[in-house]
């Protein structure tokens, strides 16, 4: 390959904060250092801390990128402009991103001058919620507000993936870790080898949490089973969607367990290597992961583990999508067949799971999946995440055996009977007090046609708008779709255009149809999950709650 | 000496719209579709190029998943039960040229609006302030122009610039969702990108977004006149390659020049030379 790169130059600073990533140029020539060229992956990250340093990503900069990895200038240009939060023009260093997504406008967030707009920040229990980044030779990023409230629960004796959150140990500290009962699930997988961990596993007939509700021991079972080598494990902690938060507080709170998890996931699996890919947003948990990594290393035998940060984008969320992010290239999801678990990251077999997911597996472990699975309902094992917020007294993270009703959770939240709920988030559904008494598990969601999706509950109370929500759902999925596919990309314009009209009472044709067809065909043509659920809430509102009945 | 050889390839057996098919293992639902004369419609499909599954027109309903499936890059399965003209292939094929039609000039597009007769879309429905991608026509060299506001997003001239035929990836994808376009790095001028004109993202292009300069003057013009065009095949004169060519004639004046795809040498691709030097021929003086 002869490219032909960009010949402007980075400055010092650009230069040595790409350095840091990839160690200093090799070769000084024009020509591209032989070592470098297998690096296509470091793109991102490269990009990123160029970002950092100087608060935006300069000509200088991509060119520089491009050329020590050997990454076409045009190719490079294409991933850096598909990344919401890296800016390709100069502007301040200091930027703040207001959430103006569904939690946060129940709670009136405002964006003030010179202020960036943003999707959903995962902040939702202290809403309204911002994320400040400062570029500069000592980068900083802070979500606001500082202050965490309290558990809901915490140091109640019934909490299992939350009991030591928020219960005295130090999240930074792994003695206190292995005081509180850490790595006993890895060292029991260990003593048990990896077929009779995925046969816990399988017992325990855990269903992942990121909102697809696969059989966990299924899939690893499936990865292990692979010929092709090497293996891999991903953690997918790129929780973005509106109204979720249940990954940032257990990576937050309990770090050494996602690091116990995603090992013993490797054991299992027969994977030497583990990512874990959170999202841009979540900075103090990218903190405490990086340290419980460091500091974990004599418990890990070897077993790497990689902390990969997005830039904004809600469909690297879907695991395809994720490969290629953490690949070097643009987050557009890959036609499945095949699947992660044959053709995963880097073309291997990959065994991707959620945090929730992963915290649930050291409870497999410390119980036995038997045991494990009497917690809970027949089709939904053990207990869930609920990441409630907006019209109730105490919004936060609660955990609850399967089986409970959305009543009780909403009882249990301090919530005024509401107009309706978002459950499952924006690739979610509304319901209305005809459904508060379903049963929180996959098969009663399922039978009454709605989602438990990634666990969100957010609460609309009689004078809450639900216009105004869902004009927002739609401009969120218009913002973020890759654009890859036509029904998606052009189905979710059209989807809020026709939103706009019916809520200024302007209606062109037969709009409902129009929305009705939209979602039909989103949900059938579209690649990926994104565009298949991009008209779930607006169809849900519609039928359920009767919005813009005539 | 050790001697390499594939496996023999299985035939496999499935069942596309009610009729028993046999193709070789690793074929598509498209193949399948084609050995039996079933006329898929496609747009960012290309015999030369992989497969990239994003127009979705193509999609045609495999009992027993889910969503329907691109027949382009669907791998045929034993077993598979197929339908391509279901009530619901029919609604997603014609809503997916609406949403197609109301946002592109497809005006230079003879296969999408073939597709839109035939599927009977109404690109028209979603009223007249429907977004579009207009744009003004990008004129920055002699040989071609960019006209994105015909363009479709079908990665065909990527795909093509890239890695599946000529290596020069002077272009690529930028931006997201609706803003999504084809793109120099920071949208720099083609002379000043890795473009080494050879125009082999026209000769993929299935929406006339991108042109000879020849075409798009004569157009302006309105000398433009296709049914009074000529086909001459000839061998480019300039190396040894031997590319065939297909001097496109109008009024004594070649207007285009392009190669077959079926052609085992050139697959459809040419070089600057082949593609746009062939004003000598014309040098009357």
């Amino acid at each position: 390959m002869d490219l032909r790169l960009l010949e402007t130059e980075p400055s010092e600073a650009e230069r040595g904060a790409i350095d840091a990533v990839l160690g200093a140029e090799g070769v000084v020539s024009d020509r591209v250092a032989r070592a470098d060229r297998t690096k296509r992956h470091l793109l991102l990250p490269s990009l990123r801390a160029a970002q950092q340093r100087v608060g935006y990503v300069s000509e200088g900069a991509l060119g520089y990128a491009s050329r020590r990895l050997l990454v076409p200038p045009a190719d490079a240009y294409g991933v850096a402009s598909f990344y919401a939060l890296l800016s390709l023009e100069e502007r301040p260093a200091d930027i703040t991103h207001v959430c103006t997504d569904l939690s946060c406008a129940l709670k009136g967030a405002h964006v003030g001058p010179g202020e960036h707009p943003s999707p959903c920040l995962g902040l939702c229990e202290r809403a309204p919620a911002s994320y400040r980044t400062i570029a500069g030779p000592e980068p900083r990023e802070i979500q606001l507000p500082v202050e965490a409230p309290p558990l809901p629960q915490a140091g109640e004796p019934s909490l299992r993936l939350l009991r030591r959150i928020g219960a005295g140990v130090d999240p930074g500290s792994l003695d206190a870790y292995v005081a509180a009962g850490g790595f006993e699930a890895l060292t029991r997988a260990r003593e048990l080898g990896a077929e009779a961990v995925i046969a816990e596993v399988k017992e325990s007939r855990l269903l992942g949490r990121g909102g697809a509700a696969f059989p966990t021991g299924v899939k690893w079972d499936a990865v292990s089973k692979q010929t092709a080598t090497p293996h891999y494990v991903v953690c997918n902690a790129d929780e973005s969607e509106p109204g979720t938060f249940k990954d940032r507080v257990l990576m937050e709170g309990d770090p050494f367990a996602l690091v116990e998890a995603i090992a013993l996931a490797g054991f299992a699996t027969g994977a030497l290597k583990g990512f874990i890919y959170v999202r841009a947003e979540y900075p103090l948990a990218h903190a405490r992961i990086t340290n419980a990594i460091e500091q974990s290393r004599p418990q890990l035998e070897g077993f790497e583990i990689e902390l990969r940060i997005g830039a904004g984008a809600y469909v690297c969320g879907e695991e395809t999508a994720l490969f290629q992010s953490i690949e070097g290239y643009r987050g557009e999801p890959r036609n499945k067949p095949p699947f992660p678990v044959e053709v995963g990251l880097f073309g291997k077999p990959t065994a991707v799971n959620n945090v929730e997911t992963l915290f649930n597996v050291l409870e497999v472990l410390r119980e036995g999946g038997a045991a494990y699975a009497r917690t809970g309902t027949e089709g939904s094992t053990g207990t869930r995440l609920f990441c409630v917020s907006g019209c109730v007294e105490r919004p936060g993270l609660y955990e609850l055996p399967f089986g409970a009703t959305l009543r009780e959770l909403l009882d249990l939240a301090g919530s005024a009977p509401p107009k309706a709920v978002l459950l499952g988030g924006a690739a979610g559904a509304f319901v209305g007090p005809d459904l508060f008494d379903v049963k929180l598990t996959h098969e009663d969601t399922r039978a009454a046609g709605i989602t438990l999706g990634s666990g969100v509950v957010i609460v609309y109370d009689e004078q809450a708008d639900l216009v105004a929500a869902l004009l927002r759902i739609a401009a969120f999925f218009r913002d973020e779709s890759c654009g890859q596919c036509v029904p998606c990309r052009v189905g979710t314009v059209r989807q809020e255009e026709a939103l706009k009209r019916l809520a200024a009472g302007t209606p062109h044709t037969d709009e409902l149809a129009t929305l009705a067809e939209l979602a039909q065909v989103m949900r059938d043509a579209s690649i990926c999950g994104l565009g298949q659920t991009a008209a779930s809430a607006v169809e849900s509102a519609i039928k359920n709650l009767g919005v813009f009945a005539a | 000496m050790t001697v390499l050889i594939a496996a023999p390839k299985k035939m496999i057996e499935l069942s596309v719209d009610g009729q028993s098919v046999r193709v070789m293992d690793g074929a598509t639902i498209l193949d399948a579709c084609r050995l039996l004369g079933i006329d898929t419609p496609t747009l960012c499909y290309g015999d030369t190029l992989t497969p990239v599954n994003v127009c979705r027109v193509c999609v045609v309903e495999l009992e027993g998943a889910r969503t329907l499936v691109p027949s382009c890059s669907r791998k045929a399965e034993a077993g598979m039960v197929v339908h391509t003209d279901s009530e619901r292939v029919r609604t997603s094929r014609r809503l997916v040229l609406e949403l197609l039609g109301s946002s592109v000039d497809l005006s230079l597009a003879p296969e999408a609006l073939a597709y839109i007769e035939r599927y009977d879309a109404q690109p028209g429905r979603f009223g007249p302030d429907a977004a579009t991608v207009a744009q003004d026509v990008k004129i920055d060299n002699d040989l071609y122009v960019r006209d994105y506001s015909r363009c479709i997003l079908c990665y065909k001239c990527v795909s093509a610039c890239g890695e599946d035929h000529q290596n020069t990836f002077a272009i690529s994808v930028a931006g997201r969702g609706f803003g999504a376009h084809i793109s120099t790095e920071l949208d720099v001028t083609l002379p000043d990108s890795a473009c080494v004109y050879c125009g082999n993202c026209i000769a993929v292009c299935p929406t006339g977004a991108l042109m000879s300069k020849s075409e798009y003057d004569r157009r302006l013009a309105g000398t433009w006149d296709e049914g009074a065009e000529e086909v001459v095949t000839t061998i480019c004169p300039y190396c040894g390659v031997g590319c065939n060519l297909e001097l496109h004639v109008q009024d004594g004046d070649i207007v285009n020049v392009t190669s077959p795809d079926d052609h085992d040498v050139t697959r459809g691709n040419l070089c600057i030379k082949g593609r746009f030097g062939f004003q000598f021929v014309q040098n009357r003086k």
